[in-house]
């Protein structure tokens, strides 16, 4: 079942992944996946026919509150921890040319 | 005797009767992580200055009356996924190596409002993934009952700084075994309570439908006094849940009669080491001989948690761990083009590898094509799990079994066989996936000294249960006397 995963599988998966893999990496991954989804193929065994996934096992709905601000101002003290900062904001990459 | 020796509800009442001031607490738990630390490697940052000026406010408050609470003045140890306003928080990954919050996590600050004092954030696998702790990018800690071996994971700088009494509890976080394999490991008592419980606000998520925050400490008094200050409804996490029922010490009571204990006969099939085997099922008799009724039955699908647990934690690692880019906080790559080659660059060098291997395994599950076949099978198998424990309860009060296959493993015998590490979270795992209380407890120790860990899981909302029968058990059983180690390893 490994064969699933082709070179093209990690690429894509790496794009998802938002990661740069050397090749070596990108071997070992292929490997590791593999041995993965042969092991998670062991769900197959168990017929689940009508189960209804679960993904929260209690019965909770959306949990709302009013949305009032009751922190104070954190501003400086949260551009601290950023890697670049401009006139009071987050530096990024120049994103469009 | 020491009063590192103490438990923290001894050390506290000590405290109350002015037998020991706090700061004198503060002082010998960092003489103690001062002698050991080069060692045992618990923790990743050591907050001494700030201990000492919150021992002294602490002490004022206890003097002046305001706090009189069953963790007043005791020094407590925090994984390194809960935030602490203003102190390096860093999950014990080279991303957020330089990453201070502006917030604390609410179980922490649960905690500071009780007077308890923060020592330090302890070591753990990167971002909670492992079972040994060696994934950390700080370096490897080492199980104080036998340096050679792991102290467990992902929680096991937690486990380790109680075990080596380099602080009197600590807090961790448990997603599939984290507090609990842990705690067996090092021989400390380690609980993870119903999901929800505790506010997971502040918690750097692993795999938020199972983490939950939870104690280690040195008895079953403990973990039931800090559960109860801990736990609170919280409208910062949206799955926090409202409970009444929050008075875990009313529980500590000694008596099982006419508890009904099942233990799942599928639990001891191959590969449970013969040593742990003897040692639960001694357990098992003690609490029969207490005058609970004890049953094996089958529980069912035991063999299907693994893979169940590794495809849900890992489609939300994928997902909350997006995170992570470079911009707002924490590691950036020096040298990019672009903002994408930026994020590339950025988390391939700021996560190890674990770390990435889960991200991808995550992204593939989730992915187009794949979705149905792995991620939904996974929730479909989880409510077939959630459904055999269900029906489990309707029998049992308690369900009790192993904690580990195995005792704590050598060093560096882990990671090369990834395989082999996750089947060994085998017992723990369904705990998350149906979001039980579980608490282990020291049953005993191998011919290397190491200990054996009982676990007890109760139903949800049903840690009392679990907390009788433990403390029962630990009354019953007396104290455990752990070899001692040489400084040389």
């Amino acid at each position: 079942m490994a064969n699933k995963i082709s070179d093209e599988t990690i690429e894509y998966v790496s794009i998802l992944s938002k990661l740069k893999l050397t090749d070596k990496e990108k071997k070992q991954a292929k490997k590791e996946i593999g041995n993965m989804l042969d092991y998670f193929d062991k769900l197959n065994e168990l017929d689940t026919t009508g189960v209804e996934p679960m993904s929260h096992v209690f019965p909770i709905n959306n949990v709302f509150r009013e949305d009032v601000i009751k922190n104070e101002d954190q501003r400086e003290d949260i551009l601290k921890n950023a890697p670049g900062v401009k006139d009071g904001m987050f530096k990024v990459p120049r994103t469009v040319e | 005797m020491s009063i590192l020796s103490l438990t923290a509800v001894e050390l506290a009442a000590k405290i109350k009767a002015k037998e020991v001031t706090v700061l004198q607490a503060v002082e010998e738990v960092i003489s103690q992580i001062e002698a050991k630390e080069e060692l045992y490697k618990c923790y990743v940052t050591i907050a001494k200055n700030r201990a000492i000026e919150r021992a002294k406010q602490v002490q004022e408050q206890i003097d002046s009356g305001n706090l009189t609470g069953p963790l007043a003045g005791v020094p407590v140890a925090i994984k390194d996924n809960m935030c602490i306003k203003d102190m390096l928080t860093t999950c014990s990954s080279k991303i957020l190596s330089n990453f201070i919050p502006t917030y604390s996590s609410e179980a922490v600050i649960k905690l500071e409002e009780a007077g308890a004092i923060i020592i330090g954030k302890t070591n753990m696998d990167e971002f909670a993934m492992g079972s040994t702790t060696e994934t950390s990018a700080y370096g490897v800690t080492k199980n104080p009952r036998n340096p050679e071996h792991v102290p467990g994971g992902s929680s096991g700088g937690s486990a380790a700084a109680v075990a080596a009494e380099e602080c009197f509890f600590a807090l961790g976080s448990d997603t599939g075994g984290s507090i609990r394999q842990p705690a067996s490991y090092c021989g400390v008592v380690g609980m993870k309570p119903t999901y929800g419980t505790v506010s997971r606000y502040g918690l750097i998520a692993y795999a938020s439908s199972l983490d939950q925050i939870g104690p280690l400490a040195k008895d079953v008094t403990d973990c039931a006094t800090i559960l109860e200050v801990i736990a609170s409804h919280d409208e910062k996490d949206s799955t926090s849940i409202k409970r009444e029922d929050t008075d875990f010490t009313k529980a500590l009571v000694n008596d099982v009669t006419g508890m009904k204990i099942g233990i799942p006969q599928d639990y001891f099939m191959k590969g449970l080491a013969p040593q742990v085997k003897e040692a639960i099922l001694n357990a098992a008799k003690v609490l029969k001989d207490k005058g609970a009724i004890v049953e094996e039955f089958d529980l069912g699908l035991v063999e299907y948690a693994i893979p169940t647990y590794y495809t849900i934690a890992a489609a939300e690692v994928s997902s909350n761990l997006e995170r992570f880019d470079g911009i707002k906080y924490g590691y950036r790559t020096n040298e990019f083009d672009g903002l994408h080659d930026m994020y590339k660059k950025t988390r391939s060098e700021g996560f190890g590898k674990e770390v990435k291997s889960r991200i991808m395994l995550g992204s593939f599950v989730l992915s187009s094509g794949y979705y149905d076949a792995y991620y939904l099978k996974a929730l479909r198998t989880k409510a077939l799990i959630k459904k055999a424990f269900d029906t489990a309860f309707e029998k049992y009060d308690v369900i009790l079994g192993p904690v580990a296959p195995t005792t704590a493993p050598k060093l560096g015998s882990s990671l090369n066989d990834p395989m082999k590490m996750y089947l060994s979270d085998i017992y723990t795992i369904s705990a998350n996936l149906a979001g039980l209380p579980g608490i282990t407890l020291p049953c005993g120790k191998d011919e290397k000294g190491l200990p054996i860990g009982l676990q007890l899981t109760g139903n949800c909302y049903q840690e009392k249960k679990i907390i009788q029968a433990a403390y029962t058990y630990e009354k019953a059983r007396g104290k455990i006397e752990w070899d001692q180690h040489s400084e040389e390893v």
